[in-house]
């Protein structure tokens, strides 16, 4: 860049949101977590287009291979390719997390909204999330699974209703930050109404810590699905999840240690990306942080 | 200091009482008939029936919630259909494996957490702060399930250091029950020390960039006076509120690795109540693992208040 060009760069102040784009473009674990999370993303959508293969392929002739040219991550006791089941797998996690994400990101809100704008009903809802938080996040999620009956709507129904007391309470704080600010007092006296209020002056400015705290619960879903699958209360096999493939692979253990110990790997660097990118989006978003 | 202490109480009474709604209302979220989800698809319309009456689903909901009440009250958390005793008598039996599992990863946490959070805030953005950041990010990022499992693959598999599973009680064999526990104790602890860690340096920083910290350090008091007194204590004080969070964070660690290590705890009962569709051991021991919570993070905040006086008249 030329001095001029500087120069003019520099009289022209850019709008914060860009700004902030730039600073997040400019954080190192903020790309080390986009890179990572496209690489799963893509990883799920071969799977989903049958690229790697077919992950119920059963193949007596190569039980318990290790690790090799045909099979990166080994096979398993039917002979079926751990590396094509993991990234079948893929999609499942995938699914259940931004489900679990979505979900949560609309139950939180309307919780968080309602308890921060109007106070009367602050003490009630609060009290229920308090209930709800009580729990080991876990234990309830496994409890009302189980309830519900195994399946992938409940285990995403489940796992929803575990984080959004979570959720509720970032958006219920950021909206009392904001509840008496200046501009939402003018909108109120210019007579808008409270809808028109939450949703158009200050919702939009819940988003910033919505979105960070969202990417912290789809790391959670991720591996609390994981985990449940692991117990044998998600998506019954032959069906691949993450979880269940650890599981199977535990009778093997001594003998075939690659079943086990490939997708685990893949969890934590999915999970790994997730926490980054919510690591850098917090740096960035985070108004306490900016200060200093 | 008193009236600090009764309204905390008063205040986790709304909680309790929450915590005990929801535990009722899990039989009440099944679809379909209770009754015969729980009696499974062999079974017959005579254990249905019983099933029913034993529950009490025969009778009209505030009925039921009336009794439910009435029950916990007395300590009576119904029977349990698997292990044919009272479900009282079966948490009672388990918890302690499951406290002394959880009580074990959070010693070991708390000091590894802490001390890893104040190194890295200290020499924040030199590399001892990236490398140790960067250790806590993996712990929290891997899953403890799995973790155990390579522990074990590692651990007592390939070197025979410690077992591979099973439980010695303490009155048995104190040394021994440690053996047994260590391994599912450090599998829970690296995702608590991740955690604390991340949270110990945030909180540092921000205390470290207190103006009284930049007094006493002006005032030509020696590094180790200015960070070790004046800031330490402040960050101890937000520190020990989290000590809530990962008794929270271990026992849910601990239904999977309780599973694990066939360690016969609370975890493993609430497992098996699943598998099992044993609804009375599911509910019993949900409500007093929350129970266990409420308590633990009253006496935090308790401690909180008896640490920052300025919490005490709020």
């Amino acid at each position: 860049m030329t001095e001029a060009a500087i120069a003019v760069a520099r009289s022209t102040p850019l709008p914060p949101w860009q700004l902030k784009l730039r600073r997040l473009f400019r954080h190192n674990g903020f790309l080390i977590g986009i890179a990572i999370f496209s690489t799963v993303l893509l990883a799920t959508l071969a799977g989903l287009f049958g690229l790697a293969g077919d992950p119920l392929k059963i193949n007596y002739t190569s039980r318990l291979v290790g690790p090799s040219e045909d099979f990166f991550f080994g096979t398993d006791n039917y002979g079926r390719s751990i590396f094509t089941r993991v990234i079948d797998g893929a999609h499942l996690s995938m699914l259940i997390g931004l489900s679990v994400v979505g979900i949560t990101a609309i139950s939180g809100t309307l919780v968080g909204a309602s308890a921060g704008y109007f106070p009367k009903l602050d003490g009630l809802i609060m009290r229920c999330m308090d209930a709800l938080m009580a729990f080991p996040p876990l234990m309830l999620a496994i409890a009302i699974a189980a309830a519900l009956g195994t399946g992938l709507t409940n285990l995403i129904i489940a796992l929803a209703i575990t984080y959004t007391p979570r959720t509720g309470r970032i958006v219920r704080s950021a909206v009392l930050g904001i509840r008496s600010a200046e501009y939402v007092e003018s909108a109120r006296l210019s007579g808008a109404g409270h809808l028109r209020i939450i949703l158009r002056h200050i919702l939009p400015n819940c988003l910033a810590p919505l979105l960070v705290d969202l990417t912290f619960v789809f790391a959670y879903a991720i591996l609390a699905e994981a985990a449940l699958s692991f117990l044998g209360v998600g998506p019954p096999p032959p069906t691949p999840t993450w979880g269940n493939i650890i599981a199977e692979g535990r009778d093997y253990m001594v003998d075939a240690p690659w079943i086990s110990v490939f997708p685990g790997l893949v969890i934590a660097f999915t999970v790994l990306g997730l926490n980054l990118l919510g690591d850098g989006l917090r740096d960035v978003l985070d108004p306490r942080l900016v200060k200093n | 200091m008193l009236d600090v202490i009764v309204r905390r109480l008063c205040s986790a009474i709304p909680v309790l009482l929450g915590v005990s709604l929801v535990t009722f209302g899990l039989i009440h979220v099944i679809p379909g008939d209770a009754a015969v989800v729980i009696a499974g698809p062999d079974a017959s319309s005579e254990q249905v029936e019983s099933i029913r009456a034993v529950l009490g689903l025969d009778k009209p909901l505030h009925v039921q919630f009336g009794l439910w009440f009435w029950n916990l009250f007395q300590g009576d958390l119904g029977d349990s259909f698997m292990l044919g005793r009272s479900v009282a008598q079966a948490i009672q039996e388990r918890l302690p494996t499951t406290l002394l599992l959880t009580t074990y990863s959070i010693l070991l946490t708390i000091p590894f957490g802490i001390a890893a959070g104040l190194i890295a805030a200290y020499r924040q953005n030199s590399w001892v702060d990236t490398f140790v950041m960067t250790i806590a990010l993996v712990g929290v990022s891997v899953p403890s399930f799995w973790l155990s499992v390579m522990a074990v693959l590692l651990f007592s598999v390939t070197l025979g250091w410690f077992p591979t599973s099973g439980y010695i009680p303490p009155s048995e064999d104190l040394l021994g029950c440690l053996r047994s526990l260590t391994l599912p104790a450090v599998s829970l602890a690296v995702f608590q020390i991740g955690l604390l860690a991340r949270m110990t340096r945030a909180t540092t920083l921000e205390v470290l960039r207190q103006d009284y910290v930049r007094t006493a350090r002006a005032k030509g008091v020696s590094e180790w006076r200015a960070v070790g007194k004046h800031a330490l204590a402040n960050v101890m004080i937000p520190v020990v509120t989290v000590i809530g969070l990962l008794v929270s964070v271990a026992l849910a660690g601990a239904v999977v690795i309780e599973q694990i290590f066939v360690l016969p705890g609370l975890g493993q009962l609430v497992v098996q109540g699943i598998l099992r569709r044993d609804y009375p051991v599911i509910q019993g021991s949900l409500l007093a693992v929350a129970v266990l919570l409420v308590l633990i993070n009253l006496i935090v905040d308790l401690l909180y208040a008896y640490l920052d006086p300025r919490l005490r008249n709020d």
